[in-house]
């Protein structure tokens, strides 16, 4: 995973709510078997017609959001559906960092695996920034300081998993990490087979 | 301290506590699918890592495999080669596996509780957001994604935030007309779709503890549609009679220690709640969505609400959601006609959905202009059960299709999907925009109410329809 420190960008506003992963991936792009490639057809019904054409008003095709590397959201972005298509099409098309008022629970652990920076602040700074990026500002998100600069010069803190804090600014593996754990893993197994041992079984 | 039955599932599977409320937790249960697995797969393979534990590995194909036809070749390459993927993969690693034509094949939510792969107590993840599902037995069930997929076969644990407790109380009694569907419809147009988002929402209350396995797997199912990624109730009586002598169920040895263990997890009378609701069930009408999420909710007999009632960008949102609907504010949504039926889904794949379903349409024949009435079984135990009962034989008589199990016209990467702006009764679980095919518009509705649909042609009041016959109201 690339380390994420932070990121100075233009920024592309969505402020529809509840965009759900659907939205951000349609299901018919969840058949292929690769992690990549997928920036084509993130937010599909939002930038194409139904010829195909790229929509006139496709925030990610034309004005200042394309090639943003940062998003503005509405309230309860990526609910629904537990693909990790979504992000994966986010990070293609070289997002690195969303903001807004809440993440679904799977859809922000998602994005963490895919050094994607989900950004939580109150309503009043995610409407100003939306107003920023819709004119076309520059934003800039510092996770080492957990801080966004609005256009405007306002520094607003925001808060951050530690655990996910440390992995991403190293970019970690967390598989890597975790089998440093092997030992309390396997601890963990054995005194559970003792006292559980339906849980366990010979194939 | 007084712990819920979420702190206890949490405490039982902390490895390692990290601080901060972050723990490494131990999975006891892994359901694998053909759509979010081969990636995880590929990155175990990269990384040359071993898959730690594949006794605690359940796999099967049921996302994107045809429902009819299933002999013949895929139609479709791109799903053929995810299919092999998925084949090769648990060959590789000699999982334990249910190919398409096995009777124990199926949807994996529905799978793992009929093979006693579900447990009270145990930790049980998926690739898929519904494995809230399996949080009906009190067992702590959660979605996951790829990358923890891949984490999950490594390490047979995960590296997790503690969720705030929520606990949702359905006081009252079941009204008539109404199902399992209706109640979690219903408390998720009370709390809205991000309601719970942070939480484990745990149901309780008098509803919730008459309710089968059945309509407890098909609330906890929805508890994601809350933003919820668990749900959980408290294993009792109903859930030990579930379990007992199936197939991967603790044998004659270790029941009664099995059973003196899971009879300690509910929530301690004195627990506290981060969040508490309470519904009363006396006040619910059959519940259908109008909009484009499952929060879009009103009574069959509501009008569909005016743009005034959302403020700020939900107001956009909701306007939005009923033009792509073809709705207007104020009409009834009774009386809305409907271009297909489908039951089935994670949701309401089970008998007692498919008894709900085939009691209504009993003697009567779908509606002409119906393009296709399709009931899919959660599994091939499910559709073997139903074929005994003579299940199949009523919905056949009424013009309905009877097919081979899978996911189906829940998600629209599959054969079942519907065309653009034709209207779907459907017993699934997601309303969202193109999910049951491009332009696709999906009413969420019970298996009794999307039956009642299909005869009538359009959406009835179920409570009514059978002294009305196919002429609704």
């Amino acid at each position: 995973m690339d380390a994420f420190t932070h990121v100075t960008s233009k920024a592309i506003g969505l402020p529809q709510v509840n965009i759900d992963t659907d939205i951000i991936m349609p299901s018919q792009h969840l058949k292929t078997i690769k992690r990549t490639g997928l920036g084509v057809h993130a937010f599909e019904s939002l930038r194409y017609t139904d010829e195909g054409d790229t929509k006139n008003d496709s925030p990610f095709d034309f004005g200042h959001g394309k090639g943003a590397s940062i998003m503005v959201v509405g309230d309860n972005f990526g609910c629904g559906s537990s693909r990790e298509h979504a992000p994966w099409g986010i990070a293609d098309l070289g997002i690195r960092c969303l903001i807004g008022t809440s993440f679904a629970d799977i859809f922000a652990s998602n994005c963490v695996k895919n050094g994607i920076l989900t950004v939580v602040l109150p309503q009043k700074d995610v409407d100003s920034l939306m107003r920023e990026a819709q004119v076309g500002c520059t934003i800039t998100v510092d996770l080492e300081d957990q801080s966004v600069t609005s256009a405007e010069g306002r520094n607003i803190h925001f808060d951050y998993n530690p655990v996910h804090k440390h992995m991403m600014v190293n970019g970690l593996d967390e598989i890597a990490q975790t089998l440093q754990s092997e030992a309390a893993i396997t601890a963990f197994e054995e005194k559970q087979k003792a006292a559980q041992p339906w849980l366990y079984r010979d194939i | 301290m007084a712990k819920t039955l979420y702190d206890k599932l949490w405490h039982s599977h902390l490895v390692e506590d990290r601080g901060d409320d972050i723990g490494l937790i131990y999975i006891d249960r892994h359901l694998v699918h053909e759509v979010t697995s081969p990636q995880a797969f590929e990155g175990l393979k990269l990384a040359g890592r071993r898959l730690r534990r594949r006794d605690a590995i359940m796999a099967v194909p049921d996302h994107n495999i045809p429902t009819k036809n299933i002999h013949e070749e895929n139609p479709d390459p791109m799903s053929a080669a995810q299919l092999a993927a998925l084949t090769a993969n648990v060959a590789e690693h000699g999982l334990e596996y249910f190919p398409m034509g096995d009777k124990r094949q199926g949807i994996v939510h529905v799978i793992g509780p009929e093979q006693g792969f579900t447990l009270p107590g145990v930790t049980l993840v998926c690739g898929d957001s519904h494995s809230a599902t399996h949080g009906a037995f009190g067992a702590w069930g959660f979605g996951i994604g790829t990358s923890e997929v891949e984490h999950t076969m490594a390490t047979q644990t995960l590296v997790l935030k503690k969720a705030k407790n929520m606990r949702v109380t359905v006081n009252g009694e079941m009204p008539l007309g109404c199902s399992a569907k209706d109640i979690v419809l219903a408390i998720i147009g009370k709390i809205g779709m991000g309601g719970g988002t942070g939480c484990v929402m745990e149901f309780s209350g008098p509803v919730i503890e008459a309710l089968s396995m059945e309509g407890r797997m098909t609330v906890c199912n929805m508890a994601i549609e809350a933003g919820a990624r668990a749900g959980l109730i408290a294993p009792d009586q109903t859930t030990y009679n579930y379990v007992k002598g199936r197939p991967l169920a603790p044998k004659v040895d270790d029941w009664d220690k099995a059973v003196a263990y899971w009879q300690t997890l509910p929530s301690d009378e004195d627990a506290l709640f981060d969040i508490e609701v309470t519904l009363d069930a006396s006040d619910i009408a059959p519940q259908i969505t109008w909009g484009t999420s499952p929060e879009d909710v009103i009574a069959i007999t509501d009008t569909i609400p005016s743009l005034d009632s959302f403020k700020g960008n939900k107001q956009a949102t909701a306007k939005t959601a009923l033009d792509y609907m073809g709705l207007k504010s104020g009409n009834a949504i009774i009386g809305t006609k409907i271009d297909r039926v489908f039951i089935g889904s994670c949701t309401n794949s089970r008998i007692e959905d498919l008894r709900e379903a085939a009691s209504v349409v009993d003697g009567f024949q779908k509606a002409d202009h119906i393009i296709e009435a399709i009931v899919v079984p959660g599994s091939g135990l499910v559709k073997a059960q139903a074929e005994a009962e003579g299940l199949d034989k009523i919905f056949l008589a009424a013009g309905f299709q009877w097919r081979e199990p899978g996911c189906s016209m829940c998600l629209g990467m599959n054969p079942d999907v519907a065309g653009p702006e034709e209207r779907v009764a459907s017993t699934s679980n997601r309303n969202f925009v193109g999910r049951q095919g491009d332009r696709a518009r999906t009413h969420l509705v019970s298996p009794a109410m999307a039956a009642a649909a299909g005869i009538a042609g359009h959406f009835v009041d179920v409570r009514t329809f059978n002294a009305n016959s196919s002429i609704g109201a």
